[in-house]
């Protein structure tokens, strides 16, 4: 026995006699997970959340929430002498006078940059897969949560340093704030002691982004982890795999290895792209005062789409027994981000609901095969790209040229109608795909090999495909619309609660109704014995043309039937 | 209640005769170089071996730039310009050390750790029907010890307590800011407030102003207000700009002559969320807020002409003093910056 060993066996022992754990560790050093590239992308947002607050630690020792006036004396040449908050000043003093102290601030933006990106793509996967179905709903909510944490966090983190753009940022906060109805202005007061900007409010914010919401992101992350792990992970469709198992790797050792490596990739690359790539040069942008702003001010990426919401909104304003109410910045920052995020949220329980469809869903879908999903999910990442370059309409007016209320008018329109031609558009796409795998099970691969046969005939060659898609492919579920119920019953009487039952019937008709269905077996038996013919046939000019036509992978050439 | 048909029996056999079957349908293991070649293996652990290697190697390397270059030496690097030589040599060495682990603990499991895959069952998730009922059974039993569904007294009277028990947590939060009473609309700015220009403090002659241009200001006190407070709330509300324009150009006013010989002063902070403006158009007098685009019309009573802000920049109303400076005759007539709840029309 090796030393390792011997010390790993001594420490589990150890362990063992003070909380019993050898069945536990034995269960969970066994557990198998499931292996897909997409499987990564959370683990990309946990991988850079444990960078944020390693780097987030560092810069605590170093920053200081202050909003005390001071004259700036470091080292930094163009800015000594100028007044600014002891907030800035240290930031400056972290960037310039404190050896490695750049780098880790930009480790930590960039690392924040990276959390709430993978989260957004994870989100992406775990919506076009339907992996929040039944039994993963709640997980679905917590990840929402994470995500509206993280972009809290992010927000909070970068106006903390009171440079002109981060105190902008703070400006339309509070202006966002004010238009809150009946409680605004006092909320105002309330947050930042006072007026804006006032001198309380980066203390009050450092303890939000240090302590509050992390706390809040931790909790909710280890009962994200905890549930992955107890109901255990998805998988994709593939041969072997069903809904009652599990295939893939081991968590020790290939698993161990493998994502505890990818640890290390991430925060290495962040650590690299830090020191190589610079990020939020605060140091550029002077210190905050409320009568100034620089042309082409941009929050950062997650921001953007909030940002562009109140750029696109029209300036609706009512004035209601002399109390203002602001449409113009309720709609596009407290409505929609309101709506956006509860949607998401329940969007497990509206499909359920619509489709009828409690049970319990291991498998992953492929996105073609739950075509309306697929095209609500591309719809919303549509309305949310246009909000996004209507964040950025000034950078494209004046890097195309272009005029920016054009480009203004353009995304008002478009805002409403791009969103359905892509849901249109997209499940155009998704049962043309859903065709072509019914077409592969029936006739095989087009080999594009085209055959004369002895009498004169034309044929193309199809290839049987291999097993491993013939899995992939059978595995699509079933998927039958619910019947429209009666309306009356069999004595004439008007049946109860009639009209939600036909509203579920149509919303499952919508969901399920176009779906391509697979193949019987006996139009598969048919399509086989069809396919055997053909290969029959072709075999003998097959056998002829070797020496003339190339070889290509797998056509029905190097199938060792034919060499027969 | 959920039942499981499409979950198997979990008899020990059913298990193991669903594990054999999934088995037998997965594709056969294809052996990689590294099983079959002693050679291509032994290459595989010494390239494992130099990038671990190679990772404490940069450790060693960090720990030197870090000591020998100086925090402000800067470096010209083809492609990335001149840059923080501390800075781009501690991020390169600490982001090798770190990847190189990665890299090398990956490449390990893909070449050399038996990666045979494995098939655990799933088992349903809901326990079984006698499991709930048991369940149910025994809370109501325990819940019935406590007596809480039998002595509505006590049950009400709790609830009571606990639904009024968080309002201390709230009513702490009280003293966080004072109320805003009427400072959202009120200014610096009073009859005759001498403005200067910001940031200098020098006050503003007619003729200082060219055609056309556009410079910020502030009332002359505001320093003054600032060096005592200690904040920036007074500058939040009394910026100003002001634009000269040929008298005849202008279109309308917010009141009678509010300007001096074509200048005019408007409040600088935007009526939309409150970013203060100053991209200006000469030939249109439209002045453009740089974070939602929201135009106003300095010849036109400084109303919107675009862009999500639905109220006209306040205008001041400005005269020359004595000594020939300009100065305002009045405060703002209506509050400047973002909408509030209580502003109503004025």
């Amino acid at each position: 026995m090796s030393a390792t060993v011997k010390t790993a066996g001594k420490t589990a022992g150890w362990v063992d006699d003070r909380f019993t754990s050898s069945n536990f560790l034995k269960r969970n050093i066994g557990k198998v997970f499931p292996e897909h590239w997409s499987f990564m992308l959370g683990e990309i947002a946990l991988y850079s959340f444990i960078v944020v607050m390693l780097s987030g630690v560092y810069l605590t020792l170093f920053f200081k929430p202050s909003m005390i006036e001071l004259a700036y004396n470091g080292s930094y040449v163009p800015l000594k002498g100028v007044k600014m908050t002891e907030a800035y000043a240290s930031t400056l003093n972290i960037s310039f006078d404190i050896r490695g102290g750049l780098l880790m601030r930009q480790i930590h933006h960039w690392s924040a940059l990276f959390f709430v990106a993978a989260i957004s793509v994870h989100l992406l996967r775990v919506f076009f897969t339907g992996a929040f179905r039944k039994p993963r709903e709640l997980n679905w909510v917590i990840g929402v949560g994470l995500l509206t944490m993280a972009l809290l966090a992010g927000f909070a983190g970068y106006s903390l340093p009171d440079d002109l753009l981060s105190g902008t940022g703070l400006r339309i906060a509070q202006g966002i704030v004010l238009s809150l109805p009946l409680v605004g202005t006092y909320l105002s007061f309330f947050i930042f002691g006072g007026e804006f900007p006032g001198t309380d409010f980066i203390s009050r914010l450092y303890a939000v982004h240090i302590l509050v919401v992390p706390g809040l992101i931790l909790a909710l992350l280890t009962a994200h982890l905890m549930m992955v792990w107890y109901q255990k992970h998805t998988q994709f469709p593939g041969p072997g795999r069903t809904n009652d198992n599990v295939v893939g790797y081991r968590v020790l050792p290939i698993y161990m290895a493998k994502a505890g490596g990818f640890f290390f990739v991430v925060f290495g690359v962040i650590t690299l792209i830090s020191g190589l790539v610079t990020i939020n040069p605060i140091w550029l942008y002077g210190p905050y005062t409320p009568d100034q702003v620089t042309a082409g001010s941009q929050p950062d990426w997650y921001i953007g789409w909030l940002e562009g919401s109140l750029r696109m909104m029209p300036n609706v304003e009512w004035v209601i027994f002399g109390y203002t109410l602001s449409w113009n910045i309720l709609v596009p920052a407290v409505i929609l981000p309101g709506l956006v995020f509860t949607v998401m949220a329940i969007y497990p329980w509206i499909e359920q609901w619509a489709t009828g469809d409690k049970r319990e869903h291991h498998l992953l879908d492929r996105p073609r095969n739950a075509p309306v999903r697929t095209s609500l999910g591309a719809m919303a990442v549509s309305f949310y790209v246009l909000l996004w370059i209507g964040g950025g309409n000034d950078l494209i007016a004046s890097f195309f040229d272009m005029s920016i209320n054009t480009i203004t008018w353009f995304l008002r329109f478009a805002i409403f109608l791009v969103p359905p031609l892509v849901f249109v558009a997209t499940k155009r796409i998704c049962l043309g795909l859903q065709r072509r795998d019914r077409d592969k099970l029936l006739h095989g691969m087009e080999t594009g090999n085209i055959l004369r046969l002895p009498h004169g005939e034309f044929i193309e060659v199809h290839a049987p495909i291999s097993d491993e898609e013939k899995a992939v492919l059978m595995a699509k579920p079933e998927r039958t619309p619910l019947t429209m119920p009666e309306e009356i019953d069999e004595n004439g009487v008007a049946m109860p609660g009639a009209r939600g039952a036909r509203l579920r019937a149509k919303l499952s008709n919508f969901y399920y109704a176009d779906n391509i269905p697979l193949p019987t077996r006996e139009e598969l038996e048919a399509a086989e014995a069809h396919l055997r013919h053909e290969v029959e046939q072709a075999a003998p000019a097959m056998e002829e043309d070797r020496r003339l036509i190339p070889a290509h992978d797998g056509s029905v050439l190097h199938d060792p039937a034919i060499d027969k | 209640m959920t039942t499981h048909e499409n979950l198997p029996a979990t008899t020990e056999s059913a298990e193991a005769a669903a594990i054999e079957k999934a088995a037998a349908a997965l594709p056969a293991h294809r052996p990689r170089r590294t099983d079959v070649d002693p050679k291509a293996a032994r290459r595989a652990e010494r390239q494992v071996a130099a990038m671990f290697l190679g990772s404490a190697l940069m450790t060693v390397l960090f720990v030197v730039a870090f000591v020998a270059i100086p925090v402000d030496e800067t470096v010209y690097i083809w492609g990335f310009g001149t840059v923080n030589a501390s800075n781009i040599a501690l991020g390169v060495t600490f982001g090798l050390a770190i990847l190189l682990i990665g890299t090398g603990a990956i490449h390990w499991s893909k070449k050399l750790m038996n990666e045979k895959e494995e098939i655990q069952l799933r088992h349903p998730l809901a326990s079984s029907d006698e499991e709930r009922e048991a369940a149910v059974e025994a809370f109501q039993t325990y819940q019935a010890d406590s007596g809480f569904t039998q002595r509505p007294i006590i049950r009400r009277s709790l609830l009571t307590a606990m639904v009024l028990f968080p309002i201390p947590m709230v009513v702490l939060l009280r003293d966080l800011g004072p109320l805003p009473g009427e400072v959202l609309r009120e200014t610096l700015w009073e009859p005759g407030s001498r403005i200067v220009i910001d940031p200098t403090g020098r006050p503003v002659r007619p003729s200082d102003l060219a055609l056309g241009g556009l410079i910020s200001a502030m009332p002359a006190d505001l320093p003054e207000v600032q060096e005592e407070e200690g904040n920036l709330n007074a500058r939040a509300k009394a910026a100003i700009i002001l634009v000269r324009m040929e008298p005849q150009e202008i279109v309308s006013q917010q009141g009678d002559n509010w300007d001096y010989g074509g200048i005019l002063a408007f409040s600088k902070i935007c009526t939309h969320v409150g970013c203060p403006i100053a991209l200006y158009e000469q030939r249109t007098h439209h002045l453009l807020c740089p974070c939602h685009q929201s135009t106003f019309d300095l010849a036109d009573s400084g109303n919107v002409v675009f862009g999500p802000a639905a109220r006209r920049l306040p205008q001041l109303p400005i005269t020359i003093d004595p000594e020939g400076f300009l100065v305002a005759v009045d405060g703002f007539a209506e509050p400047v910056g973002p909408s509030f709840w209580e502003r109503g029309d004025a």
